[in-house]
C-alpha cells in the first residue's frame, strides 16, 4: 500500500506520564513517528499532542485506534489540508562572516524569516511556515554552511468546528 | 471522617466489594498491611511464597469469578517480581489491580532502597497506571483504577501508592462505585444491518468465539445465536467454556493446535464470525492467507481488533452480549440442515488426533481425570503440551472454567493460577494440569495452598523434559535437543510432603486412578506426578508460517 503523511491531533490528560505513554505504544507496536510535540493548552488539565508519521492506510488506522483507547486520550482526529492548518517553527544557526551577512538576509527576506541572533561569525534565524516552506528554506540556506537546525515539529488545528470530547472522568 | 491513606485504601476495596486480595508485605507497604491487619474480618489475605504467584493468584480469581483481582506488592523487587503476571493478565485482557508501595516523596527519584519506577516498568504491560504521592488523591485513583480494569475490554491497572501517602491522614468520604455498563458507544445501528445482512445471505456461517465470550459473560447469546443461523462453533483457547464442550455442533480449537473439523469447516464455510476474537498469529497461521475465501464478520468491543490481523468484510463494534443478543434476535432462522449434517459427518470423519504410547497416554490421562471430577470443575493449566492436551481433552463446559495463560505463554502461571481459583470458588473443586518444567518455575505456592487449606488436585504431567520446545526442535531443527532434555531427579512426593502438601507417584493407568480416588478425600493440595513418556506431541499442528489449514498429524520419533 502507499505511504502518506499523516498529522494527528491528540487531546489528552495533561498529567505525567502521558506522553511517556504515547510514544511507548507507538514503538512497542513499531509505528515510526516524524515528530512529536505536546504543550499545554488554554485549559490546564488539557494538553495537545501533535503526531506526524508516514504510513500506509492499513498502518495509519491501527495508530489511530490504539491511540483513540487511550485512557487519557479524549478525542484524536487526522488533520488535513484544506480543512486544517499546520505550521513548523525552525531556527538555523548558519555561519555569516560579514561578507555574506546581506545575502543572508536576503534569502530570508524571501521567505519572510527573521533575523534574531548576530554573533561576529553567525547568525540565527527562525521561520514558521507550513512543513514544505520550512525545509525549502532549510535547503536555502544550507550552502552558506548550517551551524545547527532546530525544529519545533508540526503543530496544527482544524480550521472547523471544536473538538468533541469523550466523556472524562 | 479522618482516616490514614492505608484505611482509605481499605475503605476503598471494601467499597468495589472485594473480601478477598493476594500479596507480600514490604517495607513501603507497612502502613497497608497494618490497615489490613485492622480489616482483616472483613478482607482476606492470601500470603504467598513470591509476588509472581501473587499476581497470578490475583489473574486466576478474576478468570474463573469475573472479579476484579487485587494482588498487593511492596516496592523494588516486589513490584517487579509482577510485572509477568501484569503482562499475563493484559494479553488475556484479565480485570486486575495491582497496588504497589513506593518510597517516601522526600525520596522519590533518588535511586532510594527498594526504590523502581513501576510505573514507568509497567507501561506496556498494563491498561493504565495510577502512581498516588498525596493521600487525598488516593480514593479517587482505586475508584478510576477498579472502573477502568473492568470497563470495556478489562485489563489490569496498577496503582502505585508512594508511603507518605499510605500513613498520611485525610478525609475520607464513602461512595458508590460508578456503574460499569456493557460499553457500546461504538456500537450503530447502520453496523448491525451490515452484519444481519452478511448473516442472512451466508449459506454455510462458521462462528470462530475467542475470550470475548468469557468476559462478556456472553454465552447465552452466543448459543441462541448459533442455533438460530445453525452455524458450528469453534474456539480459540482462551474461548474454552464459552460454548459448551457438549455442544453437537462444537468443533474444538482452531489454529496451530486446532482440530481438523475446526479448520475443514472454515475452509468450506461461506461467512466466518469472528466474536471476542483477537486472531492471534497462533490462530491464524499466516494470516494472509487465513480464510481468504469466506467473508469476515467481526465482533468486538475494542475497535483496534478490527482489521489489526485479519480484514473483515463489515464488522460490528460494541459488548459482546449485547451484539450477540441482538443479532440473535434479528437474523433470520436458517431451516437448511445440509450444512449442519455436513459439520456432523466430518466429525466422525475426522476423529481427535491421538498418540499411544507406553502406560499413559496424555489423552487418557485427562480425559480419566475428567470423568472422576465433577462437571463444574475449573481446570487450570500451565503452559506447554499439557495445556494443550488439557485444552483439547478436557470437556469444559461451563464458562470462566478453563484457567490458562493464552497469549502470554507464562510458565509458572497455574499454581498461582489455581490459588486464585480455588480461593474464589471455594465451594467448586480446582485441578491444576502442569508440566514438569513449568511446575518447577513456581512450585514454592505449594506451602500457599497448603497454609490456606485448599483442595486443589495438580497433576503434573511428568515427561521429563521440556516437550513443546522440544517438539519443535524434533521436528525444525534437527533433533538438536539443546537443553530440552533436564532429565532432573525430584522426588515430587517428598516435595509435596515438605511443603504439607500429599504426593504421589503414578505409572499406570490403575495408579493413576487409584491417586485420584485418594485425593478426594484428602485436605490441602494433592500433587499427582504422572510419568509419561518423552516423545508425546501436541497434534494436530500448523507450522509457524504455514497457512491455518495446513496441518500435520503426525511428527516421527
Amino acid at each position: 500500500m502507499e505511504e502518506r503523511r499523516y498529522v494527528l491531533s491528540l487531546i489528552v490528560q495533561n498529567k505525567a506520564g502521558v506522553l511517556s505513554r504515547i510514544s511507548g505504544l507507538l514503538t512497542r507496536r513499531g509505528f515510526n513517528i516524524d515528530s512529536i510535540s505536546a504543550a499545554e493548552t488554554e485549559k490546564p488539565d488539557i494538553s495537545l499532542i501533535i503526531i506526524v508519521f508516514q504510513a500506509d492506510a492499513h498502518t495509519a488506522e491501527q495508530i489511530m485506534k490504539q491511540l483513540e483507547k487511550q485512557v487519557d486520550v479524549f478525542e484524536i482526529r487526522e488533520l488535513r489540508s484544506p480543512e486544517s492548518v499546520t505550521r513548523e517553527h525552525v531556527m538555523i544557526k548558519v555561519k555569516a562572516a560579514p561578507d555574506e551577512r546581506n545575502s543572508i538576509i536576503a534569502v530570508a527576506g524571501i521567505f519572510r524569516a527573521s533575523i534574531i541572533d548576530v554573533s561576529p561569525e553567525t547568525m540565527i534565524v527562525e521561520l514558521t511556515g507550513e512543513s514544505s516552506k520550512t525545509k525549502a528554506f532549510i535547503e536555502a540556506i544550507k550552502p552558506y554552511g548550517i551551524i545547527q537546525v532546530a525544529r519545533s515539529g508540526i503543530i496544527g488545528m482544524s480550521r472547523l468546528e471544536a473538538p468533541v470530547l469523550k466523556e472524562m472522568f | 471522617m479522618i482516616k490514614t491513606g492505608a484505611q482509605i485504601v481499605m475503605e476503598c476495596l471494601l467499597e468495589q466489594g472485594v473480601d478477598t486480595v493476594f500479596g507480600y508485605p514490604g517495607g513501603t507497604v507497612i502502613d497497608l498491611y497494618d490497615a489490613l491487619y485492622e480489616y482483616s474480618d472483613k478482607i482476606h489475605h492470601v500470603l504467598t511464597a513470591h509476588e509472581q504467584g501473587a499476581s497470578h493468584a490475583a489473574d486466576g480469581y478474576a478468570r474463573s469469578t469475573g472479579k476484579p483481582g487485587v494482588v498487593i506488592a511492596t516496592s523494588g523487587p516486589g513490584a517487579t517480581n509482577l510485572v509477568t503476571g501484569l503482562a499475563t493478565a493484559n494479553m488475556d485482557s484479565i480485570p486486575m489491580v495491582a497496588i504497589t508501595g513506593n518510597v517516601n516523596i522526600n525520596n522519590l527519584g533518588t535511586d532510594a532502597f527498594q526504590e523502581v519506577d513501576i510505573y514507568g516498568v509497567t507501561f506496556p504491560v498494563t491498561k493504565y497506571s495510577f502512581i498516588v504521592k498525596d493521600q487525598k488523591d488516593i480514593a479517587d485513583a482505586l475508584r478510576k483504577a477498579f472502573y477502568i480494569a473492568q470497563e470495556g475490554r478489562p485489563g489490569p491497572v496498577l496503582v502505585d501508592i508512594l508511603k507518605n501517602a499510605q500513613s498520611g491522614t485525610t478525609e475520607f468520604e464513602p461512595a458508590v462505585p460508578k456503574e460499569i455498563l456493557p460499553k457500546n458507544d461504538k456500537l450503530t445501528g447502520e453496523s448491525i444491518e451490515k452484519a444481519i445482512d452478511i448473516i442472512n445471505e451466508a449459506k454455510r456461517p462458521m462462528i470462530f468465539a475467542g475470550g470475548g465470550v468469557n468476559l462478556s459473560n456472553a454465552t447465552d447469546s452466543l448459543m441462541k445465536f448459533a442455533n438460530k443461523i445453525g452455524s458450528p462453533i469453534s474456539l480459540s483457547m482462551m474461548g474454552l467454556g464459552g460454548c459448551p464442550a457438549d455442544y453437537e455442533y462444537f468443533t474444538g480449537m482452531l489454529g496451530m493446535h486446532g482440530t481438523r473439523l475446526s479448520s475443514t469447516a472454515v475452509t468450506n464455510c461461506d461467512l466466518l464470525i469472528l466474536a471476542g476474537a483477537r486472531m492471534s498469529e497462533r490462530v491464524t497461521g499466516n494470516a494472509k492467507t487465513f480464510a481468504t475465501h469466506a467473508k469476515i464478520l467481526h465482533l468486538d468491543v475494542d475497535a483496534a481488533e478490527i482489521n489489526k490481523v485479519v480484514d473483515s468484510t463489515t464488522s460490528v463494534i460494541g459488548d459482546l452480549d449485547t451484539v450477540l443478543s441482538i443479532l440473535a434476535e434479528k437474523v433470520e432462522e436458517k431451516t437448511d440442515m445440509a450444512w449442519r449434517k455436513q459439520i456432523l459427518k466430518w466429525k466422525k470423519e475426522y476423529p481427535v488426533v491421538v498418540e499411544e504410547r507406553g502406560k499413559i497416554a496424555p489423552h487418557n490421562l485427562v480425559r480419566t481425570v475428567a470423568e472422576k471430577m465433577p462437571k463444574d470443575t475449573i481446570v487450570v493449566t500451565d503452559v506447554g503440551q499439557h495445556q494443550i492436551w488439557a485444552a483439547q481433552h478436557y470437556p469444559i463446559n461451563n464458562p470462566r472454567s478453563f484457567i490458562s495463560s493464552g497469549g502470554l505463554g507464562t510458565m509458572g502461571f497455574g499454581l498461582g493460577a489455581a490459588i486464585g481459583s480455588k480461593s474464589g470458588n471455594p465451594n467448586r473443586k480446582v485441578v491444576l494440569f502442569t508440566g514438569d518444567g513449568s511446575f518447577q518455575m513456581n512450585c514454592n505456592e505449594i506451602v500457599t495452598a497448603a497454609t490456606q487449606g485448599l483442595d486443589i488436585l495438580i497433576v503434573l504431567v511428568n515427561n521429563g523434559v521440556l516437550g513443546m520446545v522440544r517438539q519443535w526442535q524434533k521436528l525444525m531443527y534437527k533433533q538438536h535437543y539443546s537443553q530440552t532434555t533436564h532429565n532432573r531427579k525430584i522426588d515430587y512426593v517428598k516435595l509435596a510432603e515438605a511443603f504439607g502438601a500429599t504426593g504421589f507417584d503414578v505409572t499406570t493407568m490403575d495408579e493413576l486412578e487409584a491417586a485420584i480416588d485418594a485425593s478426594m478425600d484428602i485436605k490441602g493440595p494433592v500433587i499427582i506426578n504422572a510419568m509419561i513418556d518423552k516423545d508425546f506431541s501436541a497434534l494436530p499442528m500448523v507450522p509457524p508460517g504455514n497457512k491455518y489449514n495446513e496441518q500435520i498429524f503426525k511428527i516421527e520419533v
